[in-house]
């Protein structure tokens, strides 16, 4: 009976908790824009179709890896008959997004929270210069 | 088997439902927009109604239960968790409950044997598969919060790479979908096995566990092995979020089923068993200082009763218990 004031307010807090993202999103103006990554300006076609490398490139990414690293191969004949060298830093990122990685894969990453190591290895070499500098 | 059956067939209906009508365009608006708005007006409405009706309910004497010494005289040892006399201890105990589930964690099993003796023995697993379950949802449930913010939230981010510390494969591994897949089946099939709690065991206790098990399922797969595109799904979402719904560009039927298995569970909640979630925090039995007989409770719908006390009867019947000789309190 005389708990009705704290009991009233746990359930005011869960339902503030509950609807956060929509006072949130709508309080910081956000769109559904999308990350929008800055696309290669030398390179029409990436090394799989795009709606192939939209959702699957991590899986293609470690292929490459066994690839090279455990069976030795380096080239990958892509989908469309062209030849690639597969290299995370040299084809991806200097061959066509030299834009590097901060205004590509990072974009993406940020927005849907997907937490990549890779470059705890890999070099990104926009991002270290600029670092250097 | 008929009630799980039957249970198991409305959850399949349900996902394969909102799987094939993602197929048809015009449909869509009914599924992306009229679905989640009408699943969460349920859930938030139809929980708060619950919650609003307990609170209501008068809570005249404490009924906690207890399992220790109660607060009494200062060389007395009491029991600060176990028979709480404060708030304080109530409160230590309701956060035992509900973050290590400390009454479950007491499960008993009996048994007969030969005698005929009645052994009490100790059973833990229950404990640890609702405990890995629970945590495993709630984890999954703040990880979601990466769809629906933007910027992604810093516990979104720093609960998804603790989950995902093995860093096994990409989409990297997460521990919790494993957990959570592995407790809804241990729970599952504790129904199916054990005799006395299949006996008891109702369509909404399957229900419950094939609905969350779809939708971890469906999770799962959409993650690991369909990947679905979940900046896609991130935009569309966020759409949702800032009531300007823009219909997903490539809607995979996948994700409308686990959309629509997560809708179902939404809207169901708060009419099932489910709503221990907000239950748990209201159960008199835990929430109530032991302290009936330090402090007077005084019912809230007592009316003035009519009394007759003795000084009033003395006084009434004086001059016949002067005459018979009988001693008086007030001469
Ligand atoms: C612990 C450090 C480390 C991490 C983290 C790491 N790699 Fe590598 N990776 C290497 C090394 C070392 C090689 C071998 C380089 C070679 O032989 O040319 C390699 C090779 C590769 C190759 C083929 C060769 C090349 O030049 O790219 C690919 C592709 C690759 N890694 C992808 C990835 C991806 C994708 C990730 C993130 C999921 C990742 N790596 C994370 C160390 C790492
Ligand atoms: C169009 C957006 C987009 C771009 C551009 C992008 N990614 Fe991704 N990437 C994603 C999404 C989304 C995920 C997470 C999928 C999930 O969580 O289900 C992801 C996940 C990954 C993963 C697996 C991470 C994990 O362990 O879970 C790797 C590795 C990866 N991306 C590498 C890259 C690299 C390298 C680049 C740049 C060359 C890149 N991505 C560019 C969207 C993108």
């Amino acid at each position: 009976m005389r708990d009705r004031a704290i009991i009233w307010s746990g359930l005011a807090m869960f339902l503030l908790f509950a609807t956060f993202p929509f006072w949130h999103n709508l309080s910081a103006a956000v769109t559904s824009k999308g990350p929008n990554p800055v696309l290669p300006a030398n390179a029409r076609q990436c090394v799989a179709p795009v709606e192939y490398m939209k959702t699957s490139h991590m899986t293609l990414l470690l292929d490459w890896r066994e690839q090279v690293v455990r069976q030795g191969r380096r080239e990958f004949t892509a989908f469309n008959g062209q030849r690639y060298n597969m290299s995370l830093t040299s084809t991806c990122l200097e061959q066509c997004h030299s834009s590097g990685k901060a205004q590509f894969c990072d974009r993406c990453h940020d927005y849907a929270a997907a937490s990549v190591p890779c470059w705890d290895c890999h070099v990104d070499f926009k991002s270290t210069l600029r670092s250097a500098k | 088997m008929k009630t799980s059956l039957s249970a198991l067939s409305l959850v399949l209906a349900i996902a394969l439902a909102a799987a094939a009508a993602s197929r048809f365009v015009w449909l869509l608006p009914l599924l992306a927009v009229a679905l989640p708005y009408g699943t969460l007006a349920i859930f938030l409405a139809g929980l708060s109604w619950r919650v609003v009706c307990w609170s209501r309910s008068p809570v005249p004497f404490r009924i906690p239960t207890v399992c220790g010494q109660q607060k009494s005289l200062a060389w007395i040892k009491s029991a600060r968790l176990e028979s709480p006399h404060s708030t304080p201890g109530v409160v230590a105990r309701m956060a035992l409950e509900i973050l290590l589930f400390r009454s479950l964690f007491r499960n008993t099993r009996s048994r007969l044997e030969d005698g005929p003796r009645l052994i009490q023995r100790e059973a833990k697993w229950l404990w640890l598969g609702a405990l890995a379950f629970h945590w495993s949802l709630l984890i999954i449930l703040l990880r979601h919060l990466r769809f629906f913010v933007e910027p992604v939230p810093k516990v979104a981010v720093l609960l998804e790479n603790l989950d995902g510390f093995f860093r096994i494969g990409a989409p990297v591994l997460l521990v919790t979908d494993v957990v959570v897949l592995a407790a809804l089946l241990y729970l599952l099939q504790r129904r199916f096995r054990d005799p006395q709690v299949r006996f008891i065991s109702l369509f909404t206790d399957y229900f419950a566990l094939l609905l969350l098990l779809g939708i971890a399922a469906t999770g799962v797969w959409m993650r690991y092995f369909a990947r679905v595109d979940a900046v896609a799904v991130k935009q569309f979402v966020l759409s949702l979020t800032i009531f300007a719904p823009a219909l997903p560009k490539n809607p995979g039927p996948l994700f409308f089923a686990h959309f629509a298995l997560a809708g179902t569970l939404a809207a169901y909640l708060p009419f099932s068993k489910l709503m221990h979630m907000g239950g748990v925090f209201l159960s008199p039995t835990r929430n109530l200082a032991n302290n009936n007989r330090r402090k007077r409770h005084i019912n809230p719908w007592n009316y003035p009763v009519k009394v007759h006390t003795y000084e009033e009867w003395e006084a009434e019947f004086r001059d016949k218990l002067e005459a018979a000789g009988l001693p008086v309190e007030r001469p």
